[in-house]
């Protein structure tokens, strides 16, 4: 495990935007995350060797280095070479093969009486084994799609949004199994996805991708509680950012809000924003530090939160049981200096 | 007494020809869908699609234009085989094939091109050859369109009349296939014997579109439905 590595580092011009993305990753599983049309699937396309970057090195170190793509020493493995499996949107199984035939393809044919009775075990499709893809339910063709994955045998598993086509119910359910899945799985698993919850659940290492360029690298916690630059806490799920004027090293005002705020960390002349989560707020009285009033909020109630939007903008997420219904918003809110962050453009 | 020999030419011809044109077509369906070049694309597919919107006889004119006696392949088959192609049988079967080619080549080009291409991809990232991926997942799953395709060109090989009147003619025993026959015994006056040809014409024309059809809906009702 500790010599492995998978080196990516590519470049490719697109119609929107140019794709410049180099990264390194030596263990476990890596998230990308950004919004639609930012080119993460274009970088696991790259990968998996479906599409062809313009320039640039992808490789992989097991106990030896396989180079999939080198544009200087014109390399550039077939897919079929890369030993890369790719789990799709919708999966793309076979629509004329059986479960069997679709677990059994990518398995020599030797093997394939052994292979594939362990898949269907693993991935508790017995029963299943003559059905047809679409005669299956989306938890089932998951399964099965990540079975035909894993009899292959991959070094690296690429997951191309796996959940973004679905309810939320199966969503959850999946994520798990999924997670689950993968557990055993001792190579690299690369997920992009926009969605930060996924991110944040699959992956330990994280990176924001925007307009093809990387604006933020690192381990997925850390990302999330310091996202640094404005659009990253974005995707990582601030509901709050606004623009700021510097008054000190530890005071600023924000422009969008009409208010004055204390910061603990030291104010360094870059910073542009701040952001504040929606679950930041607190209880206080008026004489606090960082005191908003909460006069003209309006209130939007949720299964779990009640969800309040105070007159100058903010967003505030209160936790709330099932059965409570009523909920008399304070008259005034705080912001702990230490939850405020501090963002860049 | 019916002469029952433009059952045996047109069974002979419908045979031959769709054989060609199956083949010919699901290549040249495959070779366009994979082509790049989108221009060439367009002028490609307008010549192939020409028979089908030109006048048959007007395609016919052309046969006869490029295969008659004076004609580049004609003369060519005349001086290096001494084989004469206009008015004899295999004249029959090169107007089959030109008029039925649009249809297999439209329809399998259109199942080709609804074959998912992520299926084609996950072939490539299972290690599936292209050879395998052609036959395992795009021919078979665009298999049901092929097959109709099939058999709208057996059908239509089989009713062709104007470009085998231009380029094959008319000659008892040789070129005269059922619809010519057809022609031939009404324009003789000879309403019974022509009802005859009619009959055996409408049975296999049923027969074929019935067990195609069948295969088709069979392999289609496997995988779509429950």
């Amino acid at each position: 495990m500790s010599n492995k590595m998978l080196k990516v580092n590519i470049q490719k011009e697109l119609k929107e935007f140019d794709l410049d993305v180099d990264f390194e990753l030596k263990k476990g599983r890596l998230g990308i995350l950004g919004p639609s049309g930012c080119g993460k699937s274009m970088t696991l396309k790259s990968i998996a060797g479906i599409v062809n970057p313009d320039s640039g090195v992808i490789s992989l170190t097991a106990d030896d280095e396989t180079v999939y793509f080198d544009s200087n020493k014109k390399i550039n493995l077939k897919p079929q070479k890369r030993n890369v499996g790719y789990l799709f949107q919708n999966y793309a199984l076979f629509p004329n093969m059986t479960v069997e035939e679709n677990i059994g393809i990518g398995v020599e044919k030797e093997n394939r009486e052994k292979t594939v009775p362990e898949m269907i075990r693993r991935f508790h499709l017995e029963g299943l084994e003559k059905r047809y893809p679409r005669q299956l339910s989306g938890g089932q063709q998951q399964r099965v799609a990540l079975a035909r994955i894993m009899a292959y045998g991959p070094d690296v598993i690429l997951l191309d949004e796996p959940f973004s086509a679905m309810d939320t119910f199966l969503k959850e359910q999946l994520r798990l199994e999924l997670l689950n899945s993968l557990k055993g799985f001792k190579g690299f698993s690369i997920m992009v996805t926009h969605d930060r919850d996924e991110a944040f659940q699959f992956c330990d290492e994280l990176i924001v991708l925007d307009n093809g360029k990387i604006i933020a690298k690192g381990e997925t916690y850390e990302v999330f509680e310091n996202p640094k630059k404005v659009q990253v806490a974005r995707l990582t799920g601030c509901k709050n950012i606004s623009k700021v004027e510097i008054i000190d090293d530890h005071h600023v005002r924000s422009l969008d809000w009409g208010l004055e705020f204390e910061v603990s960390k030291e104010i360094t002349p870059n910073i542009t924003h701040i952001g504040i989560r929606a679950h930041d707020f607190a209880f206080c009285q008026q004489d606090d530090v960082n005191v908003i009033n909460t006069i003209n909020s309006t209130i939007i109630e949720m299964p779990f939160e009640w969800e309040i939007t105070l007159a100058n903008g903010l967003w505030w997420k209160y936790d709330k049981q099932i059965h409570e219904h009523e909920f008399k918003i304070p008259k005034y809110l705080k912001v702990d200096p230490k939850n405020i962050i501090l963002l860049e453009e | 007494m019916t002469d029952w020999s433009p059952i045996f030419i047109s069974m002979k011809t419908a045979s031959l020809s769709i054989l060609i044109t199956f083949f010919v077509g699901l290549i040249v369906a495959w070779a366009l869908v994979k082509m790049k070049n989108d221009t060439a694309k367009i002028i490609l597919d307008g010549i192939f699609t020409l028979p089908l919107v030109l006048p048959p006889t007007v395609v016919g004119f052309f046969l006869l234009w490029i295969f008659g006696v004076r004609g580049p392949i004609g003369s060519f088959f005349i001086e290096f085989f001494a084989y004469k192609i206009a008015f004899s049988w295999p004249a029959t079967v090169i107007a089959a094939v030109v008029m039925s080619f649009p249809l297999m080549y439209r329809s399998a080009r259109g199942a080709f091109e609804q074959v998912d291409s992520n299926l084609l991809d996950a072939g490539r990232t299972l290690g599936m050859s292209e050879w395998n991926i052609f036959w395992k997942v795009s021919f078979a799953n665009a298999l049901p369109g092929i097959l109709s395709g099939g058999i709208l060109a057996y059908a239509r090989g089989l009713g062709e009349f104007g470009a085998t009147a231009m380029l094959a003619g008319n000659i008892a025993g040789q070129t005269r296939t059922l619809p010519m026959a057809v022609y031939s015994e009404v324009a003789a006056g000879n309403m019974g014997e022509a009802f005859n040809y009619v009959i055996v014409i409408v049975f296999i024309a049923f027969i074929v579109i019935f067990i195609m059809d069948y295969v088709t809906l069979r392999k289609e009702k496997q995988w779509r439905h429950d």
